[in-house]
């Protein structure tokens, strides 16, 4: 009890921990891709903590719900990160919420933050929120239909169950798979406001979506949002990481050396997820947000032709 | 016993409805109506819920000496109709909670007031009644009822189309019904509900029953493409009423189409159950999409009735589709699923009218173009309609995220039917119900923030006042239900077991019993999920956030104009609106749903004129379905009407000719 208690608790400090890395991570990718130098990977932290020790400068007709937000983005994005099997499965919560909850977790927050973008009455929270809830109500769906696909397969919207099942020798390549995995990253790489979707490091107007909605906040505010969203890019590279390459995950109960060898796969896992994507980053261009339906309904099909396979033949 | 009781209550609320007409002068009559609504709902509330968590499954019948007089009058009080009486009476009670304070505002009330109380006793009435001639009579009672109450202000030009519309749609449901249970009664005559449910019906009758069932109950709940009427004449009504009429009254729509379909007719084959999903999911998406382009507040509520009649559907649709194949613990699931969802939209849709109303009290205004930044003069109202929007967009730790998971957890167990058509309809109307959750939370999205957030677009706006006491407290007490049933789904899915007992002859697990009060449908290792730790773990890790930095790092703030990329702009009118909120959603989805056209009207170079944006919608079902009808009812109206000046000879003989060829029909049917 004591000790599931602990592991638990680990995974939470862990992904709190790790997600300002990764971002750190693929910052630093980027650069080296682009033969920058590039800040240290550590740089996402000391933002982080310079922004909580600043001052908090807040829009004259902000109300309290602008100000309780940031709070609740981080809170949500938490717990959801916190669900996600990292190094271990069958951890003591995990049965608290299965993969459709964890998407409307994660539906929760944009829900806020979106809502953040239009407090304050400005265009470009404006802007910005209503780009997200278009990009969302695309990306939402496909996500969904991913999780059919492997409900399907694995007999269980468990996340834990899933990643043990996927696990196992049983699966075996399947079709189906292959087209929820490549919907799954489509989907990944909308969400976290990524290129070709969005740009993480513009301030660009008419380009920017995510940092269009968060435009207004400063300080503490900001870096709890900033974390938020480190934390969101973690738990999808953690989420296909023990979907579609599961190896390595301590199953529940297990010693502690097994652990410590599941936290060494994990970090590997994190760093191979962070270098594709920054590769993948370098090799495209920002697409028209307009263009963004198309490469969503790309996604939404994908996973529903996945899906459908899977009801027409488990073995595919 | 309790049919008894609730029969008293009925009395009670009809005999309120008569004081109401006669005392009409008198200056209390306002508050007695209410008062008396609110103590007889909740009496009779409470009399349905002890029925069906301690009589269970048992039932009650009592059969009255009124009516027709070789049928009589009979009620009967079940698992399905305790239910819906109590969806009924929580709505009615706080309608009329509700009723005591936004009344006083009420122009005209005489035109409300008898009303008020005689249509929640028709809906109590249609769900009791147990034979085809009570249920119509009831059914009918409650459209008339709910018509008086649409053209309250019958001065307003849209209220008036509004009321012709749905009084038209209204017969025309009744009509469906009419003959829905003249095809079930048979060619004896059978119209007590309990002799339709020994005989046994033959398949072409069942599917001409469904059809008509659909068109009949499914017109009143507001089925796409039956749902016109539902967004003009929902809002048309004082706000009480348009959330009884949204959250109440197309739940006994739902009831008309369980009873029917799911108790009278018996076994059902598994294309009607195509039907039904098909429907289901068309319903949720498009309602949602009509949704997110209206930009009145009352409007968009209106049409997201109809999105979630389509969840609901959906629901149905599943259980029959599973009760076909004898998956009977599936087909309990998807039915738990689909009472949840009535449930818990009898209770969101409500909140939110009630905060629409609270916003219509007190800027006079249900254009959300013309209202924003209420959060900060109406608090309270902000704080419920906000709880509600989380709610209705299916979002965790609420209750409308509970039954959408059930609803698609009941999708996961269909790969096992064994029918082609089911097996590709199945994950085509997941998608569509995944799509339109999501197009939900868009759209409150909008609703909230163009209405409560950002600054206020007009005076009216600028000088709302925060509403009476009894409005804020029928709000927040259902905001309270929204959270309770969403972090205790397990009690309220094992008081909806009798009901699938009743009707399936099996039940979802019993929840209340496992640990930590999850909820699991099928088997833990399949799926579960548990509202109370998931608002725990996002309370204590929010609470934590915020104890950390504010102990240890700043908690300096200073308010400053907003930043706006440096170029704030004070005129309010630069805010994102309602339609340029919509904009992205109406180009991805808009131009092929809604035809959707945008037009740019560019002056030259040197003229001063204004550029100008055009949007153009059409709406393709009216315009494909009712259009074509209506031109084809005058058409034929203008070509029978030399039968209006014919002899008298001739009539008799037109009344004799008719009487044969009914006879004939009469033989050829027996």
């Amino acid at each position: 009890m004591i000790y599931s208690l602990f592991v638990q608790g680990a995974q939470m400090a862990v992904v709190l921990l790790l997600a300002p890395l990764l971002t750190g991570f693929v910052r630093k990718m980027k650069s080296r891709l682009l033969r920058r130098r590039g800040a240290s990977i550590f740089q996402p932290y000391r933002d982080l903590l310079r922004l909580m020790r600043k001052e908090v400068v807040l829009a004259e007709n902000a109300s309290w719900l602008f100000r309780v937000i940031p709070y609740i983005v981080f809170a949500t994005t938490w717990v959801a990160a916190a669900l996600v099997p990292t190094f271990a499965t069958g951890l003591m919560f995990n049965w608290t919420a299965d993969l459709i909850a964890l998407i409307a977790l994660l539906g929760s927050a944009r829900f806020f933050l979106a809502l953040a973008g239009m407090d304050v009455g400005t265009s470009f929270g404006g802007i910005g929120s209503s780009r997200e809830v278009m990009i969302a109500s695309l990306a939402e769906p496909a996500m969904l239909l991913v999780v059919f696909t492997l409900a399907l397969v694995a007999g269980s919207t468990q996340l834990s169950t899933v990643a043990a099942y996927m696990a196992s020798p049983e699966v075996g390549l399947r079709v189906s798979l292959a087209l929820a995995m490549f919907a799954l990253i489509m989907v990944a790489i909308a969400e976290n406001s990524r290129i070709p979707v969005d740009n993480p490091a513009t301030h660009l107007e008419l380009t920017m979506i995510h940092e269009a909605m968060v435009l207004e906040y400063s300080g503490r505010h900001l870096a709890m949002i900033e974390f938020a969203s480190s934390l969101k890019l973690l738990l999808y590279a953690s989420l296909i990481a023990s979907l579609f390459a599961p190896w390595g995950l301590a199953s529940a109960g297990a010693g502690l050396a097994a652990y410590a060898f599941g936290v060494l796969v994990y970090l590997t896992k994190l760093a191979v997820a962070g270098y594709l994507l920054a590769l993948f980053e370098t090799a495209v261009a920002k697409m028209r947000v307009f263009r963004v339906s198309e490469f969503l309904s790309a996604a939404l099909m994908l996973g529903f032709l996945a899906a459908l396979l899977l009801f027409v033949s488990r073995s595919l | 016993m309790h049919v008894a009781v609730i029969l008293g209550c009925i009395a009670g609320l009809l005999c309120g409805g008569v004081l109401a007409l006669v005392l009409k002068r008198s200056s209390h009559i306002s508050w007695m109506t209410y008062v008396a609504s609110m103590v007889i709902c909740s009496f009779t509330f409470i009399t349905a819920l002890t029925s069906l968590l301690t009589a269970g499954g048992g039932v009650e019948t009592l059969t009255l000496p009124l009516g027709l007089p070789w049928l009589g009058t009979h009620f009967r009080l079940d698992a399905l109709s305790a239910f819906f009486l109590i969806v009924v009476n929580l709505g009615g009670a706080a309608a009329s909670l509700y009723g005591l304070g936004y009344g006083r505002h009420e122009p005209a009330p005489h035109r409300i007031l008898p009303f008020f109380p005689a249509f929640l006793a028709g809906m109590n009435m249609v769900v009791l009644a147990d034979d085809a001639f009570t249920f119509l009579l009831s059914w009918e009672f409650m459209s008339l009822t709910s018509w008086a109450l649409v053209m309250a202000h019958h001065q307003e030009r849209d209220n008036v189309k509004a009321g012709y519309v749905y009084l038209l749609m209204a017969s025309f449901g009744t009509l469906a019904l009419l003959l829905a249970f003249g095809l079930l009664a048979g060619p004896a005559g059978a119209y007590d509900f309990a002799a339709m449910r020994a005989a046994e019906h033959s398949t072409t009758l069942q599917a001409l029953t469904l059809a008509l069932v659909l068109l009949g109950a499914g017109s009143k709940a507001g089925l796409v493409p039956l749902h016109v009427w539902l967004p003009l004449a929902h809002p048309a009504a004082p706000s009480h009423v348009s959330a009884l009429m949204s959250g109440v009254m197309t739940k006994v729509a739902v009831y008309g189409f369980i009873r029917i379909i799911f108790d009278l007719v018996g076994e059902p084959t598994w294309w009607a159950s195509m039907v039904v999903l098909a429907l289901g999911g068309i319903t949720a998406v498009l309602g949602v999409l009509y949704a997110l382009m209206q930009h009145d507040l009352k409007r968009l509520l209106a049409y997201h009735t109809v999105e979630n009649i389509g969840i609901i559907y959906i629901g149905l649709g599943l259980a029959l589709a599973f009760q076909a194949n004898a998956m009977t613990l599936a087909a309990a699931l998807a039915l738990t699923a689909a009472l949840f969802h009535v449930f818990n939209h009898s209770l969101f849709k409500s909140l939110l009218f009630f905060g629409a109303g609270a916003v219509l009290n007190a800027t006079h205004e249900r254009d959300m173009e013309k209202l924003g930044g209420l959060i900060h003069r109406m608090p309270y109202t902000s704080f419920a309609f906000l709880v509600g929007c989380v709610a209705i967009s299916a979002l965790p730790p609420l209750n409308g995220f509970v039954s959408e998971w059930l609803t698609f957890q009941a999708i996961l167990q269909s790969p096992q039917i064994p029918q082609w058509g089911l097996k590709i309809m199945v994950p085509a109307v997941g998608g569509l119900l995944a799509l339109s959750a999501a197009l939900a939370s868009a759209c409150f999205v909008k609703a909230f923030g163009v209405t409560f957030l950002g600054r206020p677009r007009t005076t009216a706006a600028e000088q709302a006042r925060e509403v009476d006491r009894f409005s804020l407290a029928a709000m927040f007490i259902f905001a309270a239900l929204c959270l309770a049933a969403g972090v205790l789904p397990g009690y309220v899915i094992d008081s909806l077991s009798p009901v699938s007992l009743a009707l399936l002859n099996d039940r979802m697990p019993v929840q209340t019993s496992i640990s930590w009060l999850s909820i699991v449908p099928i088997a833990e290792s399949r799926s579960s999920y548990n509202g109370i730790l998931v608002l725990g773990f996002i309370a204590f890790s929010a609470c934590l956030a915020v104890y950390v930095i504010h102990r240890f790092a700043s908690h300096a703030l200073r308010r400053a104009p907003a930043w706006d990329c440096g170029r704030p702009d004070a005129s309010p009118a630069t805010q994102y609106s309602a339609s340029s909120f919509a904009q992205p959603i109406r180009r991805v989805f808009g131009t092929l749903v809604f035809r959707a056209r945008e037009q740019v009207e560019m002056p030259p170079p040197g003229d001063l004129r204004p550029a100008r944006l055009h949007v153009s919608l059409r709406d393709l079902i009216w315009e494909c379905i009712y259009t074509p009808i209506a031109a084809a009812v005058n058409y034929a109206a203008d070509h029978l009407n030399y039968l209006q000046f014919q002899t008298i000879r001739r009539y008799l003989s037109f009344v004799f000719f008719t009487l044969i060829t009914l006879l004939l029909l009469l033989t050829i049917w027996t």
